[in-house]
């Protein structure tokens, strides 16, 4: 696997890596050569199978970290390729050319994180969200609560147990007078 | 002049049935539903004691509380016990049990199944999502109240209800309907506007008929 990692450092230069456990390896590649390094994994390294393409929002540095798992029969190795994409203008490159139930994925991405993926059969199509008109909801400046609240019928009478409250209010009724308690801001 | 004006309110009382294409309209009834009255108040009293002892099931699971539903149908808690048989198509069942979350996807399913369903036909919302939204108060596809969109007549908490509890939903069920309280179907029927107001304000792709199948 080391060897791989350094041949593939040889082709191009990895942006991150990140060995997880023995059989699960993580690298960042840029958007440009993600394609080219996918088909080479899958045309002569034998990772066969696409297991998953998944995204993450990092709101903060306004990007989409899109994760391509795949995994190796013979050697029984899973590779996360990763990337990162522009948040605003998100948009990359469709791979059901290469694994022709990418398309799926990328429907159900382009779904609930709204990054396009142009060329990709079917890929504006709705999922799960039928007739949905907001934003794509898994994009963390999506307010879901206030969505659910404008939308739907609450029930009077709904009360919060949250734990981390009432464990403050069983454990420090006085929190902040009590003098057993210090706290590092003082 | 009299038999216009009838004709008018006529066509004000019929569906419009206007998310379906121009040329599908014809297709598709446009008549209202209407309420049911009972016969005679000892023989409904006889039908009620009946309907309760032969209670038709809609197999639809519809969320998480699915699951409970198959311990209760097989022989540990067997539900035949009670008089109640699994039917696989809406058009012979009389009792739904909603399983849990209604997602928005779900709820036109739903809303499609309930309304293929003869009556008399009545529901059990099953778990803590139907009656205040549960876990899922704050998700952005996963209603809060179910008798909003259609009429309940028996509430079982819990998350999930355990098939005991099930059981007990179902006997009060049937203590319901014998003492003649379950008119959801009729509810239904006088309220449709709103239901269908209600339905309509999640169901955003609406491309079915507004009523009758």
């Amino acid at each position: 696997m080391e060897q791989l990692i350094k041949k593939i450092n040889g082709m191009i230069r990895l942006r991150a890596y990140k060995k997880q456990r023995e059989s699960l390896h993580f690298f960042t590649v840029e958007e440009a050569q993600l394609e080219m390094i996918l088909s080479h994994l899958k045309n002569y390294e034998g990772f066969t199978h696409l297991a998953f393409l998944q995204a993450v929002d990092f709101i903060e540095d306004g990007k989409f970290q899109l994760t391509y798992m795949l995994y190796n029969y013979e050697t029984k190795m899973n590779i996360g390729v990763l990337t990162l994409i522009d948040r605003e203008e998100a948009e990359t490159a469709s791979i059901h050319k290469l694994w022709a139930h990418a398309w799926q994925y990328q429907r159900e991405i382009h779904e609930m994180y709204g990054i396009d993926f142009p060329g990709s059969p079917r890929v504006k199509e709705s999922f799960v969200l039928e007739g949905w008109e907001e934003m794509p909801p898994m994009r963390r400046d999506f307010d879901t609560k206030e969505y659910s609240e404008r939308t739907f019928y609450q029930r009077p009478g709904r009360s919060t147990n949250d734990p981390a409250e009432y464990m403050k209010e069983k454990l420090y009724r006085n929190y902040p007078q009590s003098p057993a308690i210090r706290r590092d801001d003082e | 002049m009299n038999k216009k004006h009838n004709d008018e309110i006529e066509n004000q009382m019929k569906l419009a049935n206007e998310s379906l294409p121009e040329r599908e309209r014809a297709l598709f009834a446009d008549e209202r539903p209407s309420t049911v009255e009972a016969f005679n108040k000892y023989y409904e009293g006889f039908l009620n004691w009946a309907r309760s002892r032969s209670l038709w099931m809609l197999a639809f699971g519809t969320g998480c509380g699915a699951t409970e539903l198959r311990p209760l149908m097989t022989s540990r808690y067997d539900m035949s016990r009670y008089g109640i048989a699994p039917r696989p198509t809406p058009r012979q069942a009389s009792v739904f049990v909603i399983g849990g979350y209604a997602s928005i996807k779900t709820i036109k399913r739903i809303v499609r199944s309930y309304e293929q369903m003869q009556g008399p036909k009545y529901v059990i919302a099953l778990g803590s999502c139907t009656i205040n939204g549960g876990m899922y108060f704050d998700s952005y596809n996963t209603i809060n109240r179910l008798d909003y969109y259609i009429p309940v007549d028996v509430y079982i908490a819990g998350c999930m209800p355990r098939p005991e509890a099930l059981i007990a939903g179902f006997n009060r069920l049937k203590e319901k309907i014998r003492a003649g309280e379950c008119e959801g179907m009729n509810l239904y029927v006088e309220k449709f506007d709103w239901y269908k107001e209600n339905q309509k304000q999640i169901i955003k792709d609406w491309n079915m008929p507004d009523y009758n199948w």
